[in-house]
């Protein structure tokens, strides 16, 4: 991301060092992921020490500070799924994508996180890949499902 | 639009909104809430449109997108107004149907439907069916009949009457009083006395003061908070002005969590129409006073939800919490006095100036005036979320308005209060839902999760479920908490895998102690709460894992083995075709082995089997049966003997 | 500043307005356990060790002395079966990252704490932060921070940073409880080798 893109979203948010967070937010969202140069460049403009950006960025689950894969996949591990057997979901995408929660494969085909109650809770267990809902999925249906994506 | 600079303005703008609208005029009503959304009303709201547009309808008819309506097992949902009309699970291809069959002949499609399960009877209208019947939705039941995106549908339900009447008709403090007087308490998980909340900051001295709605709902399994801000924001930003005049403050915060983009999206339109009408801003409704509000994302982290981490994330630093040795009504945002209140209890407030704390009393118990929303999921068949007086027992909200437990399975506990509350268990059923009774039996009233649990369910599996997904999302910061979940953690997963020993429960119990007392925040102290209360109430559950190595709701994998009972195999091949891990032996009319070298206890098997054979088990605590010999494992039919 | 009177452990203790518990108490002569507390830096109420036992109204309850202000008679207690119990369980959970920390060992043997309780843990930081707030607080130069959270939770030093500054400085060295393995060992690494997610990210 170019240096310009990040002093303009710094701007818009009137450069106040409160406002921190929600600057990082747009810019993994239009990234993807958070170069250390783009921290870098935050903290210099926001007159914010870097350690207090890289706490930040690694303490909030919506950063990551690697690429992420093509295809997001979101497993929601909320209490009412987790009872209706999300673990095993869980356990058959980790064995078809090769990753674990947090990773993202070598391809950079899949990038896996476990989020907390996606709000279908009666569609559970729910399996967002991209932003689709895949409800009342079952551990042989899971592999269908991801073997559609490129 | 002009902005409206008078009370007497906004009634007059009010009227001509409502004079424009035809109660009689068909209305169809779709729900729109993310909840829906997940299960295709997108679709279906473009098959409406089209639809109506292609019978030719579309000056005939209107057509209403709005927020939750709460029945999320059945959705997408339809109500066709003046009729009220209820239909379910709507799919793209029923809309013809409805609209030329229902719209235009007036005649009720049977099949989309509620059926009794007690009865068999269809039920037409919303209102009759025993889920929506049972409630009082004093609160949430405004999300039918407004498009969140309107401010015009909320004004003709009576928006912001109540704002008018606070900052016309009363003074500060009479506004503070009434909703001291209404006794209403916090809906996110604490329960303290909002009006004595309030009270502590109007008093303080500082000239800066801060009002903040906290929508940063995590507890898992909770979305009351998603749907009241997608479904109805004004309600909230109604809520919030009419605090922050009472306290006397002028700038506000709506904190929602990043993890909720059509709630940001609905609250942001919101907040510019309510700018534009004159309801936020400067001189609102020409009374002097000043309010703004601006909207904060989350970031995703369920500490956050705690008030003083909340702020310190506000702050745009980590979400670690602060000792509230000086509570944050005092010194909160910035050091300055800020009332924190859930997004349910700000929603509260404007039916409470409207009608008066005495007509709020009226409902509920004596600790515990009004209505709460729960969310109610899980093993039960009406998932969805539903508001009830306080007081109503919890065996009415699982059986009366849940519809009790799917499958025929029998009831275990029902969890409320997320991750810092417990497990209620069957005896304790009858309990009068409130904050105070919840708390004595070992739980608490949490945000309003109400996660129901059944037989198959490993109570010593959900402490494990909870423990791990706090210390997933501990700050860190002091050492009860992070050390110690994390070493509970260890023990409860150990525990589960068959690795238990004597000894670990009361280790577990010391360090439950530790962190109770000894914790920065409500997180940390309140994170034993659930291995505590299952072990009060299914304490043989864990032994049976330490002691026998054996878990009885055959839930834990390590624990269990699949095996199917050759007297019942009839060697259909489902389970074998099924099986991801090709660990099926057998084939058509040779009775079918589970090679347990291969199965990795997905339990497809078990869901596959039909239910007239009933052949493939879970055995726990003891060997699996040895496959019987190879001859005796094919079938000879009978009938085909004969032959 | 107005003059408050409390008591601690029996003895009337005379404070001013503004103090913490724990001020009181050392100004006193009566030690309180702390980890994490630095006479320089702002107190951090992270270890919980200083936790104290208060009488207000009435009611009895525990709080961290580092950060409870002092009042008008307030009963405090510095020690309890509670207090006791509580300070041992927070000793061998951090035991469990560094056994061999003098600090630690010596409050071990004080509170009865055995170091091996828990399994070893891998990483010897005790998180009690003083390195970070040191180097924020009084050098001004954040060479080192936190990154991520709960059990997770580690040290990382900025290494243009560290590069630059901390050879010359060294001054966190000797606060660090574990006795500055961790720092010195993190600060190396760095400076060695960088981290991986910034070099080799794909150029922007």
């Amino acid at each position: 991301m170019e240096n310009d893109r990040i002093d303009q979203i710094v701007d818009k948010h009137q450069g106040e060092a409160s406002s921190l967070i929600q600057v990082l937010l747009e810019i993994q969202s239009e990234n993807h992921w958070l170069p250390k140069r783009a921290l870098e460049r935050v903290s210099v403009k926001l007159q914010v020490p870097l350690t207090r950006i890289q706490h930040i960025a690694t303490f909030y689950k919506a950063f990551s500070l690697v690429p992420k894969g093509r295809h997001e996949i979101h497993l929601c591990m909320g209490t009412a799924c987790h009872v209706r057997g999300a673990t095993r979901i869980l356990d058959t995408v980790q064995d078809v994508t090769g990753i674990k929660p947090g990773e993202t494969d070598l391809d950079l085909k899949f990038s896996l996180e476990t989020v907390n109650c996606l709000g279908c809770c009666a569609l559970g267990p729910v399996m967002e890949v991209d932003g689709k809902t895949h409800g009342k999925m079952a551990p042989g249906e899971t592999a269908d499902v991801l073997k559609n994506y490129e | 639009m002009p902005r409206i600079d008078s009370p007497a303005d906004l009634e007059k703008l009010r009227k001509s909104i409502l004079s424009q609208r035809d109660p009689d005029k068909p209305c169809i009503t779709l729900c729109s809430g993310s909840a829906c959304h997940a299960t295709g009303s997108g679709k279906v709201a473009e098959s409406i449109e089209e639809e109506v547009k292609k019978q030719g309808l579309r000056d005939e008819v209107d057509i209403r997108k709005t927020g939750c309506h709460g029945f999320c097992e059945r959705g997408p949902i339809i109500v066709i107004h003046p009729e009220e009309i209820c239909y379910f699970q709507i799919t793209p291809e029923d809309v013809p149907e409805i609209v030329s069959q229902t719209i235009k002949e007036k005649k009720v499609i049977e099949r989309l439907l509620y059926t009794d399960p007690d009865t068999n009877e269809k039920i037409i209208h919303e209102s009759e069916i025993p889920f929506y019947k049972n409630q009082k939705r004093l609160v949430f039941g405004s999300n039918g009949s407004i498009d969140p995106k309107s401010i015009d549908d909320y004004l003709a339900i009576g928006g912001y009457s109540a704002l008018a009447k606070a900052l016309s008709g009363m003074s500060a403090e009479q506004v503070l009083e009434e909703v001291k007087k209404s006794n209403l308490r916090g809906r996110g998980g604490g329960g303290f006395p909002a009006g004595r909340k309030w009270e502590g900051s109007r008093n303080a001295p500082e000239e800066t003061k801060y009002v903040i709605v906290n929508a940063d709902e995590g507890d898992p399994g909770a979305y009351m908070d998603r749907s009241l801000l997608e479904g109805n924001p004004h309600s909230i930003l109604e809520g919030c002005t009419i605090g922050a005049y009472a306290i006397g403050s002028h700038e506000g915060y709506i904190y929602v969590r990043q993890e909720y983009p059509l709630a940001v999206e609905n609250v942001n339109i919101a907040i510019k129409m309510a700018e534009e009408y004159g309801f936020l801003g400067k001189n609102i409704l020409g009374s002097g006073f000043d309010f703004t509000v601006r909207v904060h994302r989350g970031a995703g982290a369920f500490v956050c939800g705690e008030s003083t981490a909340l702020m310190t994330a506000l702050e745009g630093r980590v979400g670690e919490p602060r000792s509230k040795y000086i509570r944050s009504n005092i010194k909160g945002l910035w050091g300055m006095p800020s009332v924190l209140n859930n997004v349910e209890t700000w929603a509260n407030v404007p039916l409470i100036i409207n009608k008066g704390a005495d007509w709020f009393t009226q409902f509920g118990t004596d600790g515990s005036k009004g209505t709460k929303i729960f969310s109610l999921v899980g093993k039960i068949t009406n998932t969805g979320l539903v508001e009830v007086p306080m007081g109503m027992s919890l065996k009415d909200i699982i059986y009366k308005i849940g519809g009790g437990i799917p499958g025929g399975k029998k009831f275990k506990a029902v969890q409320t209060g997320g991750p810092s509350g417990g497990c209620i268990p069957d005896e304790l059923l009858d309990l009068e839902v409130g904050f105070d009774e919840l708390t004595k039996a070992g739980s608490m009233m949490g945000s309003g999760g109400m996660i129901v649990m059944d037989e198959d369910t490993c109570m010593v599996d959900v402490a494990r479920y909870f423990i791990d997904f706090l210390t997933d999302e501990s700050c860190g910061k002091c050492v009860p908490c992070r050390e110690g979940l994390g070493q509970m953690r260890k023990i409860l997963t150990k525990i589960t895998e068959g690795k238990g020993k004597e000894g670990d429960i009361k280790l577990l119990e010391e360090l439950s102690e530790v962190a109770k007392e000894a914790s920065l925040c409500a997180l940390g102290t309140s994170a034993p709460n659930p291995f505590l209360s299952t072990v009060r109430y299914f304490r043989d559950e864990y032994e049976a894992h330490i002691q026998e190595k054996r878990c009885p709701a055959l839930s834990c994998k390590e624990l269990i083995t699949f095996h199917i009972d050759p007297a019942k195999c009839q060697a259909c091949m489902i389970c074998k075709k099924k099986c991801p891990a090709e660990a099926v032996d057998g084939g058509k009319k040779k009775i079918h082995v589970i090679d347990q070298e291969k199965c990795t206890k997905c339990g497809t098997c078990f869901e596959v089997c039909p239910s007239r054979f009933s052949a493939v088990t879970k055995i726990s605590g003891e060997p699996v049966p040895s496959p019987i010999p190879e001859e005796e494992r094919i079938i000879t039919r009978k009938s085909k003997a004969n032959e | 500043m107005s003059e408050i009177l409390l008591q601690i452990d029996g003895k009337e203790i005379s404070a001013s307005e503004g103090m913490t518990v724990l001020e009181a108490a050392q100004n006193a002569g009566i030690s309180i356990p702390t980890l994490c507390h630095h006479e320089n830096l702002e107190p951090f109420g992270g270890c919980r060790i200083c936790i104290v036992e208060v009488e207000v109204n009435g009611w009895t309850k525990r709080v961290v002395s580092c950060i409870y202000p002092v009042a008008e008679n307030l009963v405090v207690r510095t020690r309890s079966e509670k207090i006791d119990k509580i300070r041992k369980m927070i000793l061998e959970l951090l035991l469990a990252h560094a056994p061999d920390s003098p600090e630690l060992q010596d409050l071990a043997q004080e509170y009865g704490a055995d170091k091996d309780r828990f399994g070893k843990e891998a990483s010897f930081c005790i998180h009690c932060g003083l390195c970070v707030r040191y180097c924020d607080e009084i050098k001004k130069k954040n060479a080192v921070g936190f990154v991520d959270r709960g059990i997770r939770k580690e040290i990382s030093f900025i290494p243009e940073i560290a590069a630059k500054e901390c050879w010359d400085c060294k001054e966190c060295f000797p606060l660090c409880p574990t006795e500055a393995l961790q720092a010195a060992y993190v600060l190396t690494k760095a400076l060695i080798c960088p981290s991986p997610s910034s070099e080799t990210a794909s150029e922007e």
